[in-house]
């Protein structure tokens, strides 16, 4: 009896543990997959959110070549850190559209002339609706779209230098 | 170049710990080897001198702006005012876990040079279980938050401090309630090396106690200046939000609040041995889960820190490591630890335990409160847990805690008499029922929690300085007068949070430029909204008159802000400090027919509440400063009322 | 009072503490917790009456109504799946707006209105609360 009394504190100890590990490996979801990986793009038609760019509709996503569907914002700090990555597999030859949030025209053609533009059409969504359409939950995200507009990669969050060639690799998947 | 040094010197600190735990160890081994042991405390006061080093290395790039380095690149703008560049250097993960070493290590050195009263093998065991405490936030540091880290290629300028941290009280309100942490892990310490050496005793808990006390001052300090940081910075009107990292400062409070008592107790009476010895570990534990709390990012706060699960794991694993072994220490060692005095159900000893118990109950609730949505969570709820389930939980058994608190001091140690208690305790009580009643009657639609928690305040203001009745006040030591004054200060603050729960005045409105309204006593008038511009913001800020009854007008200028780098919108409260409360108001938005929107308050009394804090603290450190004085000159450390 | 007995009697209230406290807490929490719900599980499941919840979707477009007071706003919150009426008097955050996302603290009427003391819009700049994007996801039926 007595002994169960001196251990008991650890065993107490032991389940605050638990908890606490179970909340760090079940982090509160800050991100969540979409469910239209393997679907067709939600059908949407956005003005264009700078003039020097043309607007994008869900026919664009769908022309027989994959490309990667960008959202971004002028107001999302790793946006900008994700810049020159995006700059980058532009050059590896890849399609870049992009999907603005909640922008404004000047603010976006500011991003773009200090940050580099990699973009080949640009829609803007002011409401986020389309984002939301899209099960996207946050900026900056990008998908990957094969030549018939069927969503086959999701990746949340800035594209960092290392996640490069898994970019690459369902790019060329979706051919 | 600056960067590297810190670096370097910092492995050398982590070096040295590992040496001062070695070195520990093998003193222990050999007692008949007095150079092993006898050679802790110089490595113990060098590791601290290192490490100090290492983070003026820090502070300095913060100064210098030197944007190579990635932590400042990332927490700081060459445009910032001075002093935020200096606390850039700790208003984030990295930087506080270096702080956190550093006065770790200073406090270790601080032990090593100026303990004399514990056993010299128990100190030794004390100065090993630092180096080792050490050694983990060394690796912590080093391993997976390096602060000098470099950046390959060097950004322009920084990307500046989130705006809501920028402010003079935030730039110090971490580092105290840091030294509080670190105070902890001394007494944590402290009870790991006497469970060592089986040397539970009197001199153990004096040789603790100035650090708990210490610790606990920080903590009042941090918890009072933190609560009033929320009020004025968030433009809410509340002074307390039961959010996550409000409670992550709440609870180590909480335990360190049990400890004082208890050490006193053993310190004095030789009595709660194996529980003080558990409560140490339980408000350092309290310390590292409010760390990981704030720092890992499982539950989601109001308050805006860069979080990282990563970090959560680092810290986990360290507590499993400290926290369950010493818990396994205690099941094996506490058992052999003699017995401490014994006391009678009536007696100072029984109030105490009562009141450790009361405060073990609301640590539970705060604790279960605050980690439910994670376990909620499991079973794939999404909740929050709010004033709702707080207030009444807590603040229920926070009020027969006050009692309680009253109570201790008028009773004697070993054993009293009821009788004898109660006729000291007669005039407070009598005074608490006439305030029961007559608040009932002059406010018959105040709230249940409001009206007993002003009753009981009044009932422990007159109880907490009954201590002093028919005493030599010139007598009297000055670690009484320190209790006093720390339990007048909890009466205040009770009374504060009571009388502006009941009693604030809340108005909403929307006012044309001119227009007049009215908020409890004042009647408030919007003269005209104008953009400002600041440092590194934009504002637009309303001028805003009020004048009490037919008394002078005076000026008020609410602020909506608008910050640069980041891109964060605030609103600055203007609060006009009145002799009984505070005036506060807000500015909101403009509607589209051009009126704009203020929210006022009238908040009685409010001040009280930090004001009591202030209190509390003050007690706490005129007691710090009476225990020393007089055990500096009765080394042998005599008894003490 | 005999040593033993003493130390005996010192854990047992340690331990009554404890469990007191867990006792305490579980019956505050089964009342207290505030729950999120969406239009549709309102829908569902019936009101979550005489209790603080949070509801979060979208601002139905065209729904903001302002009152004459300058304070008080009338929103419809929606997920595809339900409506929602909701009440709010105060200051609105800068990011809600019509057709974007929202999570309201409050408490339902029996009427089905859902009175707000609190908007949480602005919470995050970068994201939308996560347990909104979730429910989003869960209705699937959002379409533009």
């Amino acid at each position: 009896m007595r002994k169960v009394f001196l251990w008991l504190p650890l065993a107490v100890f032991g389940l605050l543990l638990g908890v606490m590990g179970h909340g760090i490996l079940n982090p509160e979801q800050t991100t969540i997959p979409s469910k239209l990986v393997g679907t067709k793009v939600p059908a949407f038609n956005l003005p264009a959110a700078v003039p020097s760019h043309p607007g994008l509709t869900n026919a664009d996503l769908a022309t027989g070549k994959p490309v990667l569907l960008n959202f971004f914002a002028s107001w999302c700090l790793p946006c900008i850190a994700e810049a020159p990555v995006l700059e980058e597999l532009k050059r590896e030859g890849v399609v870049i559209h992009a999907i603005a949030i909640r922008d404004k025209p000047e603010d976006v053609a500011r991003f773009l002339a200090e940050h580099g533009d990699p973009y080949a059409r640009i829609g803007s969504d002011v409401s986020s609706r389309v984002q939301i359409s899209f099960g996207s939950s946050g900026v900056p995200e990008s998908f990957v779209i094969d030549g018939k507009g069927v969503i086959r990669h999701q990746h949340i969050g800035d594209i960092q230098p290392q996640d490069m060639p898994k970019i690459l690799k369902a790019l060329k998947d979706a051919q | 170049m600056i960067a590297e040094i810190g670096l370097g010197l910092l492995w050398l600190a982590a070096g040295l710990a590992v040496v001062q735990a070695f070195l520990g160890m093998a003193g222990l081994r050999q007692p008949d080897r007095p150079d092993l042991g006898g050679a802790v405390r110089p490595v113990a006061v060098a590791q601290a001198v290192l490490v100090v080093a290492a983070f003026c290395c820090l502070i300095y790039l913060f100064i210098v702006s030197d944007m190579s380095v990635k932590l400042v690149a990332a927490n700081s703008h060459s445009d910032k005012p001075m002093l935020y560049k200096v606390s850039g250097a700790w208003g984030n993960h990295e930087g506080s876990m270096l702080l956190w070493v550093t006065v770790l290590a200073m406090a270790g050195a601080g032990i090593a040079v100026a303990e004399r009263r514990v056993r010299r093998d128990t100190l030794i065991a004390t100065l090993m279980a630092q180096g080792l405490l050490a050694l983990g936030f060394y690796a912590f540091l080093l391993l997976s938050s390096n602060p000098f880290e470099r950046l390959n290629r060097a950004p322009q300028d920084g990307q500046g401090l989130n705006p809501l941290l920028q402010d003079p009280g935030l730039a110090f309100h971490p580092p105290t309630l840091y030294f509080g942490y670190v105070g902890m892990s001394v007494a944590f310490s402290f009870a790991v090396g006497a469970l060592v050496t089986r040397d539970v005793g009197p001199a153990f808990a004096r040789a603790m106690r100035p650090w708990v006390l210490g610790a606990w001052i920080m903590l009042t300090l941090g918890i009072t200046a933190g609560s009033y940081w929320a009020y004025y910075e968030l433009g809410w009107g509340g002074w307390w939000f039961w959010d996550p990292v409000e409670n992550a400062s709440l609870m180590p409070w909480l335990a360190a609040t049990a400890l004082l008592h208890s050490v006193t107790v053993l310190a004095t009476r030789d009595s709660l041995r194996a529980w003080t010895v558990m409560l140490s570990v339980v408000a350092f534990s309290m310390s590292m889960v409010g760390t990981f709390l704030v720092r890992s990012g499982v539950l989601t706060s109001v308050h805006a820190f860069a979080v990282d699960p990563q970090r959560g794991s680092f810290l986990l694993a360290l507590m499993l490591l400290y926290i369950g072994g010493a818990l396994a220490l205690f099941g094996l060692r506490i058992g052999t630890v003699r017995e401490g005095a014994l006391f009678e159900p009536v007696s100072r000893e029984a109030a105490l335990v009562l009141n450790n118990l009361f405060l073990t109950v609301i640590l539970g609730v705060v604790l279960i409160g605050t980690l439910y949505p994670i376990v909620a969570q499991g079973f794939g709820q999404q909740v929050s847990i709010g004033p709702p389930y707080f207030n009444p939980a807590a603040g229920s058994v926070a009020l027969l805690l006050v009692i309680a608190m009253v109570a201790g001091p008028l009773m004697r140690w070993r054993s009293d008499g009821m009788k004898a208690v109660l006729r000291r305790m007669a005039a407070p009580v009598i005074l608490g029922v006439v305030a029961l009643v007559g608040i009932k009657v002059l406010a018959p639609d105040i709230g249940t929690l409001p009206w007993l928690g002003l009753a009981v305040a009044i009932l422990a203001a007159a109880g907490s300085i009954a201590p002093l009745w028919k005493r030599n006040l010139a007598r009297t030591p000055l670690f009484t007068w320190g209790m006093v004054i720390a339990h007048l200060g909890v009466a205040v603050a009770l009374a504060g949070m009571a009388v502006d729960s009941a009693f604030y005045k809340e108005r909403l409105v929307a006012v044309d430029e001119g227009d007049t309204t009215d908020v409890g006593p004042f009647s408030v008038r919007l003269v005209s909204v104008e953009p400002i511009i600041g440092p590194n913001w934009t504002a637009l800020e309303g001028r805003v008159e009020a004048r009490r009854g037919d008394g002078a007008p005076f000026l008020l200028t609410p602020q909506a802000r608008n910050y640069s780098a980041p891109p964060t919108d605030t609103s600055e409260a203007a609060i006009s400090t009145r002799l009984d409360g505070q005036l506060y108001v807000v500015l909101g938005k403009q509607g589209q027919d051009g009126r704009w929107q203020l929210r006022l308050w009238w908040k009685p009394l409010v001040t009280f509440i930090w004001l009591g804090g202030a209190m509390i603290a003050i007690g706490g450190a005129l007691s710090l400063v009476g225990r020393l004085w007089r055990e500096r000159r009765s080394p042998r450390g005599g008894a003490s009322a | 009072m005999k040593a033993k007995n003493q130390r005996l009697i010192l854990a047992l209230l340690a331990l009554a503490a404890v469990i007191g406290a867990g006792l305490l807490a579980v019956s505050g929490l089964k009342q207290e917790a505030a729950f999120f719900y969406a239009p549709g599980d309102v829908a569902e499941n019936g009101l979550p009456l005489g209790k603080a919840v949070r509801l979060g979707g979208m601002v139905a477009d065209k729904s903001i109504r302002h009152d004459p007071d300058g304070v008080t706003i009338h929103f419809v919150v929606e997920d595809g799946k339900a409506k929602v009426p909701v009440t709010f008097k105060g200051i609105a955050p800068d990011l809600f707006k019509e057709k974007s996302g929202v999570v309201a603290e409050g408490e339902f009427h029996p009427d089905g209105t859902f009175v707000a003391n609190n908007l949480l819009a602005k919470h995050d700049e970068r994201y939308m609360p996560p347990e909104l994007a979730g429910k989003m996801h869960k209705t699937d039926t959002l379409k533009p």
